[in-house]
Parts: structure tokens; C-alpha cells; sequence
């Protein structure tokens, strides 16, 4: 699946942008995070699983505690509103050099 | 609530520092140079590709329409000429592109104007410049000028709104699916 587009899936939602901003401060267990949250405790436990599939929260199990911390190389993509606007233009240009190396072969 | 009080405030800051040091560290072939407060910017790539043949990857409708995604409904290579392209999104949608063509010079150089038809976008012009490095490679150079600094961030920020856009379609998707 295309990591960027689950990126993007992520942060579409505002309470994932608010425990992605949470945790980016320091990493923190599920609890603690519900803690910060109105909403009930199994749909912050939704969101990290969202947020843990898409790869932007990483789990680290520390004792008998499970602490959730940024997934930093993940969050870049996010956070840099450059980066998108990159990423298409070196996609763009991938395909030229790709499709021109072929083309060199064929004639 | 307790855990709440304890917890240190969140800053962007801390985390724009988290993604600047991957930033760095990550090889970037296309580069982007974006001043502050500039209503132009720069993109730069090199290719592992002989001159010409990059250049004749901006000169045939047919390699224009592979590597870019589009139909090439017209494209005059001259002074005076006029190119006109037409891609269709994901959801089906059509969207026109169009421009002028000011300056055409064969492994040298293109001058342009590019229009998003049926948007609030204005018209940007477009230098295009194509340097020989070695036989086998080349670098190309876009220098754009937008109509006003407001206008060229709305256009960078583009396919990051998209990013968010698509997304949120994705998202109807599901829970229509759901119904």
C-alpha cells in the first residue's frame, strides 16, 4: 500500500493530529494519551491502532507497559508541506528517466 | 486531571526539529529551492540520461503524455507556439492545461506559460533550462514565476491539500461501503 496516501489518511483526522502532536513531545502509553482525550478510551485505542498501522506512532514495550513514541522518518511527510510538492515532481521526473532509458534501448 | 497537568506542552517546534534532521539525511535527487517571502522558486534534477534525450522527453506528445500523465491535445515546439494538455483524476475528472510557447531552443531551452483551466489560479511563467553534465548525464532547471508570493505558497501547498483531500475521499469510500 502506498505509505504516503496512509499518511495522509492519518492526519486527516483532528484527535490524530492531536496525539501525534502529544506523543512527538515524549513517548507516552495508551493511558496517558486517553488521559489528554474527552472521548472514550477505546477510540483513542482506534486511533493508535491507525495511527501505529500507518506507521507515523511506533509501540515499545518497556516493563509491563506499552509506551507509543513518533515514527519520525514517517512524519516528515507531514510536517515539511514542501515535501509533497517535492515528492511529485521526483515521481514525475523517475518516470521521465525510466521511460527515456527505455526508449534508448529501443531505437 | 492529573496526567494532563504533568504532561510538558507540545510544540511544533520540537517536532519540525524531529523532521528536519531526517530531512538531511535523506538523498534527495529533485530539489526544490523556495525562498521566504519570494513569489518564484527553483526545481532542480539531474538525470542519468544523455542531453538530448532528456530534451526529446519534453519534445514528443507521445513520451510528454508517458512520463506525465496527460493527453497531449496539442503541442507546437516553436516561438509563438501553444501546447494544450488534458488529464483526467482519479474520480474521473477532466482538467485542461494550457500555455504559450515563448522560447523554444532544441537541448538548450523552453520558455513557457502554464494555465490551470476552470481554476482560481493565476497564469505562471516557466523557464526551462537544459544543461549537458557528462555523455550519459544531463540537469534540468524550472525556474517559476507566479503572479504574487500568496499565489506561488497556494501552489506549493497544493498536492499537500490534495494529499488531504484524497484522503478524506478515501475515507467516504469506506464508510460508504460500510452502508
Amino acid at each position: 500500500m502506498n505509505l504516503r496516501r496512509d499518511v495522509f489518511q492519518a492526519i486527516a483526522d483532528p484527535t490524530r493530529r492531536a496525539i501525534l502532536l502529544l506523543v512527538a513531545s515524549q513517548s507516552m502509553t495508551a493511558g496517558a494519551i486517553a488521559a489528554n482525550f474527552d472521548t472514550a478510551r477505546p477510540t483513542v485505542s482506534k486511533h493508535l491502532h491507525i495511527l501505529t498501522e500507518c506507521e507515523l506512532l511506533e509501540q515499545q514495550q518497556n516493563g509491563r507497559e506499552i509506551y507509543y513514541h513518533i515514527n519520525a522518518k514517517s512524519m516528515k511527510e507531514v510536517a515539511d508541506f514542501l515535501e509533497p510538492f517535492r515528492q511529485l515532481w521526483d515521481d514525475r521526473f523517475n518516470k521521465l528517466e525510466a521511460i527515456m532509458k527505455n526508449y534508448k534501448q529501443e531505437n | 486531571m492529573l496526567i494532563r497537568s504533568k504532561l510538558p506542552k507540545c510544540r511544533t517546534t520540537e517536532v519540525a526539529e524531529i523532521f528536519k534532521h531526517n530531512l538531511t539525511s535523506m538523498e534527495r535527487k529533485t530539489k526544490i529551492h523556495a525562498e521566504d517571502g519570494k513569489q518564484d522558486l527553483k526545481i532542480t534534477r539531474e538525470f542519468d540520461l544523455p542531453l538530448e534525450l532528456l530534451f526529446k522527453a519534453y519534445e514528443e506528445p507521445n513520451l510528454v503524455e508517458q512520463w506525465m500523465g496527460t493527453k497531449v491535445l496539442k503541442l507546437e515546439n516553436k516561438k509563438h507556439g501553444s501546447y494544450q494538455f488534458e488529464t483526467t483524476d482519479p474520480m474521473g475528472n477532466k482538467h485542461g492545461f494550457n500555455g504559450a510557447i515563448h522560447e523554444f531552443v532544441p537541448n538548450q531551452k523552453i520558455t513557457r506559460t502554464f494555465e490551470m483551466e476552470n481554476t482560481r489560479y493565476p497564469i505562471q511563467l516557466e523557464f526551462l533550462e537544459f544543461e549537458k553534465l557528462t555523455n550519459d548525464t544531463s540537469k534540468l532547471t524550472i525556474h517559476i514565476v507566479y503572479r504574487s508570493v500568496v499565489d506561488r505558497d497556494q501552489m506549493l501547498k497544493l498536492p499537500f491539500a490534495q494529499g488531504i483531500n484524497w484522503a478524506h475521499n478515501r475515507l467516504q469510500d469506506i464508510v460508504n461501503n460500510l452502508k
